[in-house]
C-alpha cells in the first residue's frame, strides 16, 4: 500500500513499487487522462504533472512519488467547468482524434505555471517532447498562446490582485 | 632618491608597454571584393567540406536554430561568454572582405583580418597545424556558402580579458605556431590521424586540462578536461571507458555508435554529427591516432574479456522483478533504494536482449559515463535524457528532471555507479547534482 | 440473418444504452463485405448515400417519447469530427437544438452496415442518408400533426423540436411519435430546406467529443472498463515468418497477477490482471519462447528493383490523343516512395468478451461490419454470435492494427469465458506490425513543343495493393499465425476513377495526348494496406513535382502553367485562390536559401480540390527544411462545418510535411527494424511550419466532397517544388529527409 497525492487526493494504491505511475492512473485509479502511447518516453502521450513539472508517467515508477503533488488533467478542470487551459484548447478546437491532447494539456500547463508569460518559441520549445500524429499542432501552440494571454492578462489585471494561474 | 627610482620604474613600464604594443600590433589585410563561386574549383570546395567537418566548424559558428556558420552561438568560458562570428561569406557581418591570407593568418596565429586579436575559444592554437593548402580547402569551402547577414552579439568579458591585444601575451606564452611536424617512426595513418586529430580536429581543446590562463597543459595532453559544464574524458591511458578504445570501436563512434562505448552525448553530440560525413580513411585515421593515446589501455586496467564477463554479470533481465541479479541493495545514508529506483524508471529500456533497435542501449559497464572520474556526465544524462537530430533517426532516452528529486537522482547514481561502474563512489555527487540542477534552474 | 443480439443485461448499460427498439440488420453476404471497399469506391454515389442500401428512416433516426432523436450511423469517428458533422445535418434538417441530438456510431447490432469508415467518403454515404432520413423524418411528423391539429401539412412548421401552427398551437416530437412508428421506408424524393434556411449547417459549431477529449472523459475503447475485466499482451514472433518451437512459460508465470498463457500454433498470448503485470508477463514470456527465425522481408537496398521484378498486372486508365508529331523538347523523371508508417500515438487496442457462446468486441476498427465477419471465420463462429462495436481509438488513418488487434482479443478472450479482456499493442509492435502503405515508383515523361506547350504525357506507376483490409481472417494478423492458418485471398485492384495505387495517376489537366498506365503488384513482399489518401499522396506528388520540371523546361511560372490545362472552374478557383492569398509572385525568391513551391489535386479526381503553396527554407549545412508558410485553399462542396474542414486540412498538411520530410520505414530481411520513435522519426513541434492557413472555397450549391484526404499529395509536391526553387536540386525520392537533401545538394 502506498499512498499518493492525485489530484489533491491522497489515494491508496496497492501496486507494486515498481509500477510506473500511468499504470497506476489508468487502472488502479480509473482516470483516463494519461494515455499509453510509447511507454519508452518518447511521445509524451502520458504527460501528467509531479511537484508542478511535466514527467512522463511511463517511465515513472510510483516508488518515487511518495509524498509528491501528482496532476493529471482531470485535477484542472472538468468537462462543465474546464480550467483555463482547457477552455483554451476547446475554443481553439485543438483536437482531431484527440488521444495526445492530455499529455499535450499538462506539458503546456507545467510551462505555464512556470511563466505565465511565455514566448511562440518558449512554447514550441517546451512542447517539443510531445508527439501528435494528426497534425494538431498549430492549434496545440494557439490554445497554449489563448491560454497564456488570458491567463497573462488576467494576472496583470488590476482587479485581481494577486497573480492567477 | 625616490624621485629617480619613479622615473627609473616608469621608464621601464612604458618601455615594456611600448615593447608589448609592438608586439601586440598587427597590420590589417586590405578587404577584397568577395570573391564568386566560380573563383574556386569544385574538388577544392569538397575537400573544404570534409575538412571543415573534421574542423567542426558548424558546431560553434552556428547558433540554436540559426543559420550555419552564421555564429552567435554563445560559448560560455571561465572568464565570460564569447560569441562565435559569422563565417559565412556576408562583407558586411561575415567574412566576405577577407583575403586568403587574411583567413590564413586567423587560422595560424588567431588575428582577425582588421589586425584585431581572436580569443583563444577559436582553437587556433590548433587549427595553426593545417596545412595551407587545407586551409586553402577550407577558405574555398566557407567563401562559397550562402551569404548570411548577422552580427554577433558584443562579448561578455570582464576588464582585463576584454582587451583583446593581451592575447599577443597569450600567445606568446602558449602558441607554438607553424605546421604539424609528421613523426616518421608512425605509419602513415598514424600521421594523417595526428594531422588532423592535433589539427583542425582540434580534440585537445576539449580533452585536455587547461592551466589558469585557459592554455592547454602540455604536461597533461589528453589527460580529459571540460566542455560546456560536461566532462570530456581522458583519451590518454588514464581513459575511464572500461572496454579499452580501439581503433575500429573509435572509428564506430566516430560514425554515430559503438557496441562497447555507446554514442555521443553532451558536447561531443554535434562533432560526431558534423564528422560522421568525413571521408572513411580520415575517420580511420583519427580512430589510429587517438587508440594510440591510451596504448589500448583504460585506467580500470580490465581486459576486454573482463569487462564483457562483468557487463553480463551485472545486466538486467529483461524482467527485472524477476529475474534481478543478487546483488544486496544500496541505501545510502538518508536516501532512497537506488536499485528499486533503477527497476522503475530505468530498466523498462536498460535491460538486456530488448527487441528495439534504438531503445535497446548499450549496457551500463560499458559507459564512460558511468565508469568515469566525474559525475557530471551521468547527471546531466539522466536529467535532460538523449535526443537525436530534429526529424533523423537516433536514440531518444527521455530527461528525468522532472521525475526525480536531487536526493531521488543521488540515490540511483550511488547505485548505478556501483552496480554497474565498478567504482568506487563519486565525491560531492550530491554537491554536483545540486549544482547543475541550480544553474538549470537559473 | 442477424437474430436479435441481445447483449447480456448486467452490462447493456455498457453496451451503450440499448433501448426497447431493436432493429435488425440483414448481414451482407460475406463476399461483399469483403470486396466492399473496392466496390464502393467503384459505384457512383446514390443521390442517397447509405439510404439506398438501408432504406428504413428508424435505421437512421430514432426519436424517443421525451422527443429525444438519436442518430444511427455505421460509420466510425476516427478524429475527423465526423460525429458533429452528422449531428449538424440531422439536427438542422430535423429542425431540434444541436444539443437534443444523440449519435450511435457503428454497431454490428445498432446501426446500419456502411462498411468502412474510409476515403473520404462518411460524408458523403452517412451524411448524405442522415441529411435525408431526417428531412423525410420531418415531413413525416409535420404530416402527423398535421392529422392532430386538422390542418394542412402546408401551413405547419417545425421548430425546436416541435411542430407550430400559425395560431400558435404547437406539438413536440415526442408526443407526436408516441405509439407510432417511424419504421418506415424513405420515399422519393426528399424535401431538403433551401440552403438559405439552415442555421446550423454551414457554421463553425464546437465539436462534439472535445470536452471529454481535453478533461479526461472516457472518450477511447483504451479507456474502456469493464467489470472484472483483465488485461492481455500478445508476444509477437522476432521475425516475420518465425516459427514458434519452444516456449517455457515459467518465467511468465512467476509474476504476480499472471493467469493464462494463451498459445494457438504461433499466436502466443498472455493475460493477467492487472496491465502492468501483463506487459511484465509478455517479456518473460518471450524470454522464454525459443522462435525458428525467417528471413522473409526483401533486402531494403534493392526494394525498388524487387518491385519492378514482381509480376504486376498492367492496365490502362487513360489513353487519348493519336500520339505526338510536334515534340520539341521531352522531359522524363522517375519517383520513388518507400513504404511509410500510419503511426497511430496510441496503439491499437481492444476489449473482447467472450460469453454463453457469444462475442462481443469492442474495438476502433474503421469497418465493424467487415470485422465481425473476419473475427467469426477466425473464431469459426456463426456471425450472428458475434457483435463489433465501435469506439473511438486514436486517429488511425487508414487500416492500421485496429483489426488485427480485435482478432487477437478474440482469441485471447475465448480461453477467457465470462471476463472481458483487454489487449492493447506495445508501441514496438504497433510499428512493427502494422500494415504499411506501400512503396512506390512513378515515371513520367513529358513533351513540349516549340512554345513551351504540353503536348504529351505518359506516366506509369508501380504499385503494392493499398487495400488489404479484413475480407476475411486471412487478412488478419493473427489468422497468420493460428495452428491452422488462413490464407489471405489474392488482393484486387481498386478500379477507377477513384484507384488505389493509381489514385490520382490521372491529371487532371487538359493535355491533347495522354497515356496513363498501372501496374499492380499483387503480391506482397511486405504487408501494406490502406494509408490515408493511398497511391494519391505519391502519384500527386509525382504528377506535380513533374508539372514543376515542365514548367521549368517551358521557361513559365509554375502556376501560370498549371491554369493553362486546368478546365474545370473549381480547380481555377482554388488555384487562384491559394495562389492570391499565399501572395504569389513568379520567379520571386522569398531570400536566401529560401524557395516557393505550389501543387493542386483534386482528391480521387472527385472529391475535394486542394491548392498548397509553400515556403522553404533549406538549411545547406543539414539538409534540413524549415517550412515558414504554408497556405492552403479547398473546395469540398457545401461547408458543413468549416472549422472541420480547416481542421482536417491542417492536419492532413502538417501529417504530410512529416511524411515528406522525414519518413521512411527501415527493415531487415527479418523484421522491420523502424521499431520506435527513435527510428523512426516524425515530425516534433521543432519542424512544425511557422504558419499555416486554409482557406475555404465554399460552395453551398454543391453536393459536399471528402476532405480528410485532400491536402497529402499537394503538401508534398508543394515542399519539393520549394525546395527545387529554393537550391535549384529537384529531389525525386522521398522522404526529402536532412540526409537526402544534404547529399543531393552536394558541397
Ligand atoms: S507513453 Fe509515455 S512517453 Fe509515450
Ligand atoms: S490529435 Fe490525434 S494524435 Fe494529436
Amino acid at each position: 500500500m502506498m499512498a499518493l497525492d492525485v489530484n489533491g487526493t491522497t489515494r491508496q494504491v496497492d501496486a507494486d513499487p515498481d509500477t510506473p505511475l500511468l499504470y497506476v492512473l489508468r487502472n488502479d485509479l480509473a482516470l483516463n487522462g494519461a494515455k499509453f502511447g510509447c511507454g519508452l518516453g518518447q511521445c509524451g502521450a502520458c504527460t501528467v504533472m509531479v511537484d508542478g513539472n511535466a514527467v512522463f508517467s511511463c517511465v515513472t515508477p510510483i516508488s518515487l512519488l511518495e509524498g509528491r503533488r501528482i496532476t493529471t488533467v482531470e485535477g484542472l478542470g472538468t468537462a462543465e467547468n474546464p480550467s483555463p487551459l482547457q477552455q483554451a484548447f476547446i475554443d481553439e478546437q485543438a483536437a482531431q482524434c484527440g488521444y495526445c491532447i492530455a499529455g499535450m494539456i499538462m506539458r503546456a500547463q507545467a510551462l505555464l505555471e512556470r511563466n505565465a508569460r511565455p514566448s511562440d518559441a518558449e512554447i514550441r520549445r517546451q512542447m517539443q517532447p510531445n508527439l501528435c500524429r494528426c497534425g494538431t499542432h498549430m492549434r496545440i501552440l494557439r490554445a497554449v498562446r489563448r491560454a497564456a494571454d488570458a491567463m497573462g492578462s488576467a494576472s496583470a489585471a488590476p482587479a485581481g490582485g494577486e497573480a492567477r494561474l | 632618491m625616490w624621485k629617480r627610482l619613479l622615473l627609473g620604474l616608469i621608464v621601464l613600464v612604458l618601455a615594456a608597454g611600448i615593447g608589448f604594443f609592438a608586439l601586440a600590433w598587427r597590420s590589417a589585410y586590405d578587404p577584397i571584393d568577395p570573391p564568386g563561386r566560380t573563383a574556386f574549383d569544385d574538388a577544392a570546395i569538397a575537400r573544404g567540406a570534409a575538412l571543415a567537418g573534421i574542423g567542426d566548424c558548424a558546431v560553434c559558428h552556428t547558433a540554436a536554430g540559426g543559420e550555419a556558420y552564421a555564429g552567435g552561438l554563445p560559448i560560455p568560458t571561465p572568464f565570460g561568454t564569447i560569441y562565435s562570428t559569422n563565417i559565412t561569406p556576408d562583407p558586411e557581418t561575415g567574412i566576405g572582405r577577407w583575403s586568403e591570407a587574411a583567413f590564413r593568418r586567423s587560422m595560424r596565429e588567431g588575428v582577425a583580418r582588421d589586425g584585431s586579436h581572436l580569443y583563444p575559444a577559436f582553437p587556433y592554437p590548433h587549427f595553426t597545424k593545417a596545412t595551407d593548402e587545407d586551409i586553402r580547402a577550407i577558405y574555398a569551402f566557407l567563401m562559397t556558402r550562402e551569404p548570411v547577414r548577422a552580427e554577433a552579439p558584443a562579448n561578455q568579458l570582464p576588464f582585463p580579458l576584454n582587451f583583446r591585444p593581451l592575447m599577443a601575451g597569450w600567445n606568446l606564452l602558449f602558441l607554438d605556431e607553424g605546421p604539424f611536424r609528421p613523426d616518421p617512426n608512425q605509419s602513415e595513418a598514424w600521421n594523417r590521424g595526428a594531422y588532423l586529430a592535433e589539427g583542425l580536429g582540434h580534440c585537445g581543446s576539449c580533452h585536455t586540462p587547461v592551466n589558469a590562463l585557459g592554455a592547454e597543459r602540455k604536461d597533461r595532453r589528453y589527460a580529459g578536461g571540460v566542455a560546456e559544464g560536461w566532462h570530456a574524458p581522458a583519451l590518454d591511458a588514464s581513459s575511464p571507458a572500461p572496454m579499452p578504445w580501439t581503433e575500429e570501436a573509435l572509428a564506430n563512434y566516430l560514425r554515430g555508435w559503438d557496441p562497447h562505448h555507446g554514442l555521443a552525448a553532451g558536447p561531443m553530440a554535434p562533432v560526431v554529427e558534423t564528422m560522421k560525413d568525413a571521408p572513411a580513411a580520415d575517420i580511420a585515421a583519427i580512430a589510429t591516432y587517438v587508440a594510440s593515446l591510451s596504448g589500448g589501455r583504460t585506467a580500470s586496467r580490465r581486459s576486454a574479456d573482463q569487462v564483457v564477463a562483468f557487463a553480463e554479470e551485472r545486466a538486467f533481465g529483461p524482467v527485472p522483478q524477476v529475474d534481478r541479479p543478487k546483488i544486496s541493495a544500496v541505501q545510502a545514508e538518508g536516501l532512497q533504494d537506488g536499485e528499486r529506483l533503477f527497476v522503475g524508471a530505468c530498466a523498462t529500456c536498460h535491460h538486456e536482449g530488448g527487441a528495439l533497435p534504438y531503445t535497446r542501449p548499450v549496457e551500463l559497464s560499458f559507459s564512460s559515463s558511468v565508469t568515469g572520474p566525474d559525475p557530471r556526465n551521468l547527471v546531466r544524462i539522466v536529467l535532460d535524457g538523449i535526443h537525436p537530430p530534429e526529424g533523423q533517426p537516433g536514440p531518444i532516452m527521455p530527461g528525468f528532471a522532472g521525475a526525480l528529486t536531487d536526493q531521488q537522482l543521488e540515490a540511483l547514481l550511488i547505485y548505478v555507479r556501483r552496480h554497474f561502474g565498478n567504482a568506487p563512489a563519486w565525491r560531492e555527487l550530491g554537491a554536483t547534482i545540486r549544482d547543475i540542477r541550480g544553474s538549470d534552474a537559473s | 440473418m442477424n437474430a436479435q443480439f441481445q447483449p447480456n443485461l448486467t452490462r447493456r448499460t455498457l453496451l451503450g444504452g440499448g433501448g426497447a427498439l431493436v432493429v435488425s440488420f440483414s448481414l451482407r453476404p460475406f463476399a461483399r463485405a469483403a470486396a466492399q471497399e473496392v466496390q464502393s469506391e467503384a459505384e457512383a454515389l446514390p443521390e442517397w448515400g447509405s439510404l439506398k442500401d438501408n432504406p428504413m428512416l428508424d435505421s437512421w433516426i430514432r426519436i424517443d417519447a421525451e422527443g429525444k432523436v438519436t442518430v444511427f450511423t455505421g460509420k466510425a469517428e476516427l478524429g475527423q469530427g465526423i460525429k458533429t458533422a452528422l449531428v449538424q445535418l440531422a439536427a438542422d434538417e430535423l429542425s431540434v437544438p444541436l444539443g437534443s441530438v444523440a449519435l450511435v456510431t457503428a454497431d454490428t447490432a445498432r446501426t446500419a452496415d456502411e462498411g468502412y469508415t474510409a476515403a473520404s467518403h462518411s460524408m458523403e454515404e452517412s451524411g448524405t442518408a442522415i441529411w435525408h432520413a431526417a428531412s423525410q423524418v420531418r415531413h413525416i411528423l409535420t404530416g402527423w400533426a398535421a392529422e392532430r391539429l386538422g390542418t394542412g401539412a402546408g401551413e405547419l412548421r417545425a421548430e425546436g423540436g416541435a411542430v407550430l401552427a400559425p395560431d400558435g398551437r404547437r406539438i413536440g416530437y415526442g408526443e407526436l411519435v408516441a405509439g407510432r412508428s417511424l419504421h418506415v421506408a424513405a420515399a422519393a424524393p426528399s424535401r431538403l430546406k433551401p440552403v438559405g434556411e439552415y442555421k446550423i449547417i454551414g457554421t463553425s459549431v464546437a465539436r462534439i467529443d472535445i470536452p471529454a477529449k481535453v478533461t479526461g472523459g472516457v472518450a477511447y475503447v483504451q479507456d474502456l472498463r469493464l467489470p472484472g475485466m483483465v488485461h492481455a499482451r500478445i508476444v509477437r514472433p522476432p521475425s516475420r515468418g518465425a516459427r514458434l518451437t519452444g516456449l517455457d512459460t515459467r518465467g511468465a508465470e512467476a509474476i504476480p497477477g499472471f493467469l493464462k498463457v494463451v498459445r494457438n500454433g504461433n499466436f502466443l498470448a498472455v493475460v493477467a490482471e492487472r496491465e502492468f503485470q501483463a506487459i511484465r508477463a509478455m517479456q518473460a514470456l518471450a524470454a522464454g519462447a525459443t522462435w525458428q527465425r525467417a528471413a522473409a522481408l526483401p533486402n531494403e537496398d534493392e526494394i525498388f528493383e524487387v518491385l519492378r521484378r514482381l509480376q504486376s498486372e498492367e492496365r490502362v486508365i487513360k489513353a487519348e490523343g493519336g500520339g505526338v508529331t510536334n515534340a520539341a523538347q521531352t522531359i522524363e523523371a522517375r519517383y520513388l516512395r518507400p513504404y511509410q508508417m500510419h503511426g497511430s500515438i496510441g496503439p491499437s487496442c481492444a476489449v473482447a468478451l467472450y460469453e454463453n457462446d457469444a462475442l462481443t468486441v469492442w474495438s476502433h476498427t474503421q469497418g465493424a461490419f467487415p470485422l465481425r465477419a473476419a473475427v467469426s471465420e477466425l473464431l469459426r463462429m456463426p456471425p450472428e454470435k458475434v457483435r463489433v462495436i465501435h469506439m473511438e481509438g486514436a486517429g488511425c488513418y487508414g487500416h492500421n492494427a485496429a483489426d488485427d488487434v480485435g482478432g487477437d482479443a478474440a482469441l485471447v478472450a475465448r480461453e477467457m469465458p465470462g471476463r472481458p479482456v483487454r489487449v492493447q499493442w506495445m508501441r514496438e509492435q504497433e510499428h512493427g506490425w502494422e500494415p504499411l502503405g506501400s512503396a512506390m515508383i512513378t515515371e513520367a515523361s513529358g513533351q513540349l513543343d516549340a512554345d513551351g506547350n504540353l503536348v504529351g504525357w505518359t506516366y506509369d506507376v508501380w504499385s503494392c495493393p493499398h487495400s488489404t483490409r479484413p475480407g476475411g481472417a486471412g487478412w488478419l494478423l493473427p489468422g497468420w499465425e493460428i495452428e491452422s492458418p488462413f490464407q489471405p485471398d489474392r488482393p484486387k485492384p481498386i478500379p477507377q476513377p477513384a484507384g488505389g495505387g493509381d489514385r490520382n495517376a490521372i491529371p487532371l489537366y487538359r493535355i491533347p495526348n495522354v497515356r496513363v498506365v498501372d501496374h499492380f503488384i499483387p503480391e506482397i513482399p511486405i504487408r501494406t494496406s490502406a494509408l490515408r489518401s493511398l497511391g494519391a499522396y505519391m502519384n500527386v506528388f509525382s504528377v506535380e513535382s513533374f508539372m514543376d520540371e515542365l514548367a521549368r523546361a517551358a521557361k513559365a511560372d509554375p502556376v501560370a502553367f498549371r491554369m493553362r490545362y486546368l478546365e474545370d472552374p473549381r480547380a481555377r478557383a482554388v488555384v487562384e485562390t491559394a495562389a492570391e492569398k499565399f501572395g504569389w509572385k513568379p520567379g520571386e525568391k522569398p531570400g536566401p536559401g529560401r524557395g516557393q513551391g505550389f501543387a493542386f489535386a483534386r482528391y480521387k479526381n472527385l472529391a475535394c480540390y486542394v491548392a498548397i503553396a509553400v515556403e522553404a527554407e533549406v538549411d545547406a549545412g543539414t539538409g534540413y527544411i524549415h517550412l515558414p508558410r504554408i497556405v492552403a485553399a479547398i473546395d469540398s462542396g457545401l461547408a458543413v462545418n468549416p472549422d472541420g474542414i480547416r481542421n482536417q486540412t491542417e492536419g492532413g498538411i502538417l501529417q504530410a510535411s512529416s511524411w515528406t520530410r522525414f519518413e521512411e520505414v527501415r527493415f531487415s530481411t527479418e523484421e522491420i527494424t523502424s521499431r520506435d520513435w527513435g527510428s523512426y522519426p516524425i515530425m516534433r513541434f521543432e519542424s512544425v511550419p511557422g504558419s499555416v492557413e486554409v482557406h475555404i472555397v465554399n460552395r453551398p450549391d454543391q453536393p459536399f466532397l471528402g476532405t480528410g484526404e485532400g491536402a497529402q499529395g499537394p503538401t508534398a509536391a508543394a515542399i519539393a517544388n520549394a525546395v527545387a526553387d529554393a537550391t535549384g536540386v529537384r529531389i525525386r525520392t522521398l522522404p526529402l529527409s536532412p540526409k537526402r537533401v544534404k547529399a543531393a545538394l552536394g558541397v
